[in-house]
């Protein structure tokens, strides 16, 4: 159902987020936003063999922001490594049937938080 | 499903007899108040002339003090920028508080540009105005003090009685913005020293599109449109008739009835208040007791106020943020999202101030409504608590220290 300024997906996103939750001993953990500027994403990856093999998120955040964090989950899920790290922002914010121009950040927060996991990832197994 | 309006303080619906008022000055009484050499123009003259008288009583003025506008923010603008040319030359100074509407502080722009010097007064944590800080503010070159009577996101009452007789005995000019106010609880420019007081109609059960902005005799203020010279030369333009004749009916209705619709207000708002506090981490914001009737703001920890809101409307629950962080309040410049200025104001830490919840209750609300509210609010709170780094983070610190 759409409600307000949002795409019905943006609302069933929001409403029925998917991959809510924590990974227990994560592969690598992206953080970005800050609660002052109205967002914050939490984003667990684990990576088995160079791919995605589950992510799960939290975040604080308007609409939008839990909508584009479900939909990135939804979307590296599967994906190897690289293909992960190369989604835009545009593509998460298509995934939702767009999104309003004021909360483009929504999904550009996303586009970060899956890239600062990554770099996470790479860190800890680089060491 | 049950729908509850609790949006009052950005608009309320339109009483169903001011619509009727209002009616015949759409198709039968189309006349110009300006051309009134004949039938129509004399109806229509006659209409907005006794509007003038009933807006006038509302607030214990003289018909000729109120000069009809569009709304709320041409009347703050045309009080702003009108007083401060108004004035004179030697005048370049101008005292506001922290917490007023956009359309004061946004009519700041122009005159600092023109140079004119802003003095911004605090407001302490419950947003209350310190008439000792107006008393210093004021100086020999203050053109206005702008004070609101009542702010519409916190619902503060400001003690705008004393801080008139401060600016009188200075001899500033002091405009009110009373459009959340006027029509809830009284305004009475007898009782204060008010030059200038912006009412808005569609705020008291009126129609959009109509307001007024009291002119106490004698005070100077220049015009801020040109044109004909309706409205006693301050405010040119066709009068938009059938909706100044609404506002006239608004005033009659809130004249007679605002003593009943604050007992119920008040009744209902206390509900909602209490059934609130068992909410873990919930802070009510504004003045405890000073404030408007069936009017509770608050912020909770760990929750942003848009998804708190999206959530309460798929339930049937119609509330606002007061926030600037959410929606369509956001900065133009994705980077520059800024707290709400009244939160910031109020010292509320930047960190959650996204959380900003008001809910204005209205003479059409019920109890059934209210506990339909109260009902919906904690799960909506835990959900999305469930869902924060923040929360999650805050729960291991607690686990940790304890």
């Amino acid at each position: 159902m759409a409600a307000g300024p949002y795409s019905e997906k943006v609302m069933d996103h929001f409403m029925n987020p998917r991959n809510v939750g924590e990974i227990e001993s994560p592969d690598g953990v992206g953080e970005v936003g800050n609660p002052a500027c109205g967002d914050m994403m939490r984003l667990y990856l684990k990576i088995e063999e160079g791919r995605v093999r589950d992510a799960k998120f939290r975040t604080f955040g308007c609409g939008a922001a839990i909508a584009s964090s479900s939909m990135l989950t939804e979307m590296i899920k599967g994906k190897t490594v690289d293909e992960a790290r190369a989604i835009t922002n545009q593509q998460v914010a298509e995934a939702l049937d767009g999104l309003p121009a004021v909360k483009i950040h929504c999904s550009v927060m996303a586009e970060q938080a899956v890239k600062s996991a990554l770099d996470d990832y790479i860190k800890k197994h680089a060491g | 499903m049950t729908k509850a309006f609790f949006d009052h303080i950005s608009t309320t619906p339109l009483d169903p007899r001011v619509f009727e008022a209002m009616r015949p000055y759409f198709l039968d009484r189309y006349g110009n108040p300006s051309s009134h050499i004949h039938d129509q123009g004399q109806a229509a003259l006659r209409a907005v002339d006794q509007a003038r008288a009933e807006v006038a009583a509302l607030i214990g003025a003289k018909a000729g003090e109120i000069v009809f506008t569009s709304g709320a923010t041409e009347s703050n603008n045309l009080a702003v920028l009108g007083a401060a040319e108004g004035a004179g030359a030697g005048k370049r100074h101008v005292v506001v508080s922290e917490v007023e509407h956009f359309s004061v502080m946004n009519a700041l722009i122009p005159l600092r540009n023109a140079g004119y010097e802003v003095t911004i007064l605090p407001v302490d944590r419950n947003g209350v105005v310190d008439p000792d800080a107006v008393r210093k503010a004021l100086r020999a070159d203050t053109a206005l003090l702008s004070v609101m009577h009542a702010n519409s996101e916190i619902g503060t009452i400001e003690p705008v009685g004393p801080i008139g007789r401060i600016a009188k005995e200075a001899g500033v000019t002091f405009h009110v913005d009373a459009t959340a106010s006027a029509g809830h609880i009284p305004v009475d420019v007898r009782e204060i020293p008010a030059d200038l007081v912006t009412l808005s109609a569609h705020n008291f059960y009126g129609p959009k599109g109509a307001g007024a902005l009291y002119l106490r005799e004698g005070t100077k203020l220049a015009p801020r449109t040109f044109g004909g010279f309706q409205e006693m030369g301050y405010r040119a333009g066709t009068e938009n008739v059938p909706a100044v004749v609404g506002m006239g009916a608004a005033s009659i209705l809130a004249g007679r009835e605002m003593g009943a619709w604050a007992e119920h207000l008040s009744r209902l708002g206390k509900t909602l208040w209490d059934g609130l506090a068992a909410i873990p981490m919930l802070h009510y914001t504004g003045h405890p007791s000073e404030r408007l009737p069936g009017h509770v703001s608050f912020w909770v920890e760990h929750v942003e106020g848009e998804s708190l809101l999206l959530f309460l409307n798929m339930k049937g629950v119609m509330a606002a943020s007061g926030s600037a962080c959410s929606s369509n309040l956001r900065g133009h410049d994705e980077e520059d999202l800024v707290a709400s200025p009244v939160l910031r104001a109020i010292g509320v830490p930047s960190d959650i101030c996204t959380g900003s919840i008001t809910f204005s209750l209205g003479k059409g609300n019920t109890a059934d409504e209210v506990r339909l509210a109260i009902d919906a609010l904690p799960g909506i709170v835990e959900r999305l608590r469930e869902m924060s780094p923040t929360y999650l983070d805050y729960q291991k610190l607690q686990v940790k220290g304890g």
